[in-house]
């Protein structure tokens, strides 16, 4: 499924390259298939670097990542973004919707980009009707609290199945019952044969990973 | 996609979109309004050219005081002067005269088709190279007694006959405009002239009472024969006949083609200074939408949205809003053109005729192309900055 070989992250502060910064120590990781994992820290110390990095969103400093036999930093942007809209689920940090889009066509959106035939609107409501929100499918993100602007981005990230969801931070500003049901969907989705990646600090999220791994000035190791 | 995307976009924003599509509407505005307004300045000096047809017009000499050939053709205003018939024969004779024609200016007082009182223009049809060649575009007939040929703005009765002095004319033809005052005059052939005079004199109207068209003219028009200097011809006649001056017909528009000129290049000046104010606001307001939008893009990508597919959607966006503020610049500059038309050529003081719907169809779409391929350079610059954006980053901005 998803593996990352050697990757590593450095930022340089200045332009000689003598002050370096290093996000992301140099790692090996895998994330297989079936199966939910969690990474933990401190924030600041590499978490969100590294599932950037998994995404395809930020191209390492050494190292390589795969999805299945493709070299995500190997291909075009046309391909990679291709391959991340169809088989990559990214729930970003912090508030992600489209404020010229209703509830419903954000979610929507991933399957609108670059398919042509009918879009999943039954799964769409689906998905609303698991988050809580589905009498809120056509309002406009404006409108929506934090907590439900954070459920619909997790929705839009599982409109088309994909078989890798990489989540950041998906439980901040939901309550008890919101965080439970994320994870629980997170789990189902898991369940259904998909790598998950749970990148977060809420203490009870180990309850519903496979493995779970710890970040520390970039460094990653496995509780 | 990219295009309901971009079109949810625009009506998500209204405000913002309407700024933009004002912005386009300002460019498309200044190039078509003032393109058509210098167009319409430079055909009627061609018209104008083409119609006084001489090279060289001899008027008597103490008309040099009273005759200026520019009020003449702008305020229609010819001056009440005669030369006797004789002096055209002798201007006739000189070497390198081609051809002469007589014209004999007469005011009427009134006439029903107009409010003001119009020129009344005597010609000999046999001899005119200026009047006939003009006409021909829409009559092609004698010109016999009693028949007029009237300028583009003379309004014709539904009957076409225009009664000056209470002596019946007939309108056989209405000129093509030149956008002078000559739209406004009256020709006809020196027999119908005479009666004019004669039924002027016994309403006594007229202050010359004993001219006559078989005797005087007011100006003769020349024609340079071909490899004579009309310079030359004209310091000939100048020197050879007595009680007359001749002037170049060139040099007479010459002030007007001046003046067309200064009038084009303040034109000129104020399209240009538009164009670089708006696309330097729109520059500025593009590139501070876009870094307002960094998080929208960056959650596109993250959706998988490519860099062309980002690209695209600030491109169909621009050009959306360039399209609509485009069409609607020039729509204002035809509804600001067209209906004062009359207003921009009192004002200026100079020919204005508009031109053909075909010209006026090519300069709209000239316009709108010109304000489409500004706005999508603009956005060009947007679309290379934006597939540069680090999502990443942008992601943990404000979090």
């Amino acid at each position: 499924m998803l593996r990352a070989e050697g990757i590593s992250k450095n930022y340089y502060r200045k332009r000689d390259g003598s002050n370096v910064f290093t996000a992301v120590q140099p790692t090996d990781f895998e994330l297989p298939e079936g199966q939910v994992t969690e990474i933990t820290g401190r924030s600041g110390s590499g978490k969100s670097t590294l599932l950037n990095l998994l995404a395809g969103l930020l191209a390492p400093s050494t190292g390589k990542v795969w999805l299945d036999d493709a070299d995500l930093y190997a291909l075009p942007d046309g391909a990679l973004s291709r391959l991340r809209n169809r088989r990559v689920g990214v729930i970003p940090q912090g508030q992600s919707g489209l404020h010229s889009l209703t509830v419903l066509e954000n979610v929507l959106l991933p399957a609108r980009l670059y398919g042509r035939g009918p879009v999943p609107e039954a799964r769409a409501r689906q998905l609303l009707e698991r988050m809580g929100i589905a009498d809120l499918a056509d309002v406009r993100p404006g409108d929506l609290s934090g907590g439900e602007m954070r459920r619909m981005a997790i929705a839009r990230a599982l409109i088309l199945e994909p078989s890798v969801v990489l989540a950041d931070e998906p439980t901040g500003d939901l309550d008890d019952g919101n965080t439970a049901a994320v994870l629980e969907l997170l789990r189902d989705t898991a369940r259904q044969g998909a790598a998950v990646l749970l990148v977060t600090h809420e203490a009870g999220a180990a309850r519903y990973a496979d493995a779970v791994y710890r970040m520390d000035s970039g460094r990653l190791t496995r509780e | 996609m990219i295009g309901k995307l971009s079109l949810k976009n625009l009506a998500g924003k209204p405000g913002r979109t309407a700024a933009m599509v004002l912005l386009a509407m300002f460019l498309s505005f200044s190039i078509f309004a003032g393109s058509l307004t210098v167009l319409s300045l430079q055909q009627g000096l061609n018209g104008l050219e083409a119609r006084l047809g001489a090279d060289i017009i001899v008027v008597p000499y103490e008309a040099t005081t009273k005759f200026d050939v520019k009020s003449m053709l702008l305020q229609g205003n010819p001056g009440y002067f005669y030369l006797n018939r004789s002096f055209a024969d002798k201007v006739a004779t000189r070497p390198g005269v081609e051809a002469t024609s007589c014209q004999l200016y007469l005011a009427s007082v009134s006439a029903g088709c107009c409010s003001v009182a119009v020129q009344l223009i005597g010609f000999d049809p046999e001899s005119d190279f200026t009047i006939l060649p003009w006409a021909q575009e829409t009559y092609h007939g004698e010109i016999g007694f009693g028949d007029v040929l009237v300028g583009s703005d003379i309004s014709v009765p539904t009957d076409g006959v225009l009664r000056f002095f209470d002596v019946d004319c007939r309108v056989v033809a209405q000129l093509a405009k030149t956008g002078s005052a000559l739209d406004t005059a009256v020709y006809a052939n020196m027999e119908t002239i005479q009666a004019l005079i004669e039924a002027s004199q016994a309403k006594g109207l007229n202050q010359y009472n004993d001219i006559s068209a078989d005797e005087v003219v007011s100006s003769v028009l020349v024609r340079v024969a071909e490899g004579y200097d009309v310079e030359s011809v004209k310091n000939d006649i100048n020197l050879h006949v007595r009680k007359v001056v001749a002037v170049r017909a060139s040099n007479m528009i010459s002030t007007i083609a001046d003046n067309l000129t200064g009038v084009s290049r303040l034109i000129g000046a104020f399209i240009a200074a538009i164009w670089v104010l708006s696309l330097v606001i729109m520059m500025i307001a593009l590139t501070m939408l876009m870094n307002e939008r960094r998080r929208e893009f960056a959650i596109l990508r993250v959706m998988g949205a490519s860099r062309r597919k980002l690209a695209g959607l600030v491109m169909a966006e621009s050009a959306l809003t360039n399209l609509l503020g485009g069409a609607a610049g020039v729509a204002l500059a035809a509804l600001v053109v067209f209906p004062f038309s009359g207003v921009i050529e009192a004002r200026l003081g100079l020919p204005f005729v508009l031109p053909g719907g075909g010209r006026v169809l090519a300069l709209a779409l000239g316009s709108l192309a010109a304000c489409l391929a500004a706005g999508a350079a603009i956005s060009a610059v947007c679309a290379a900055r934006i597939s540069r954006i680090d999502t990443s980053l942008i992601l943990r901005e404000g979090n």
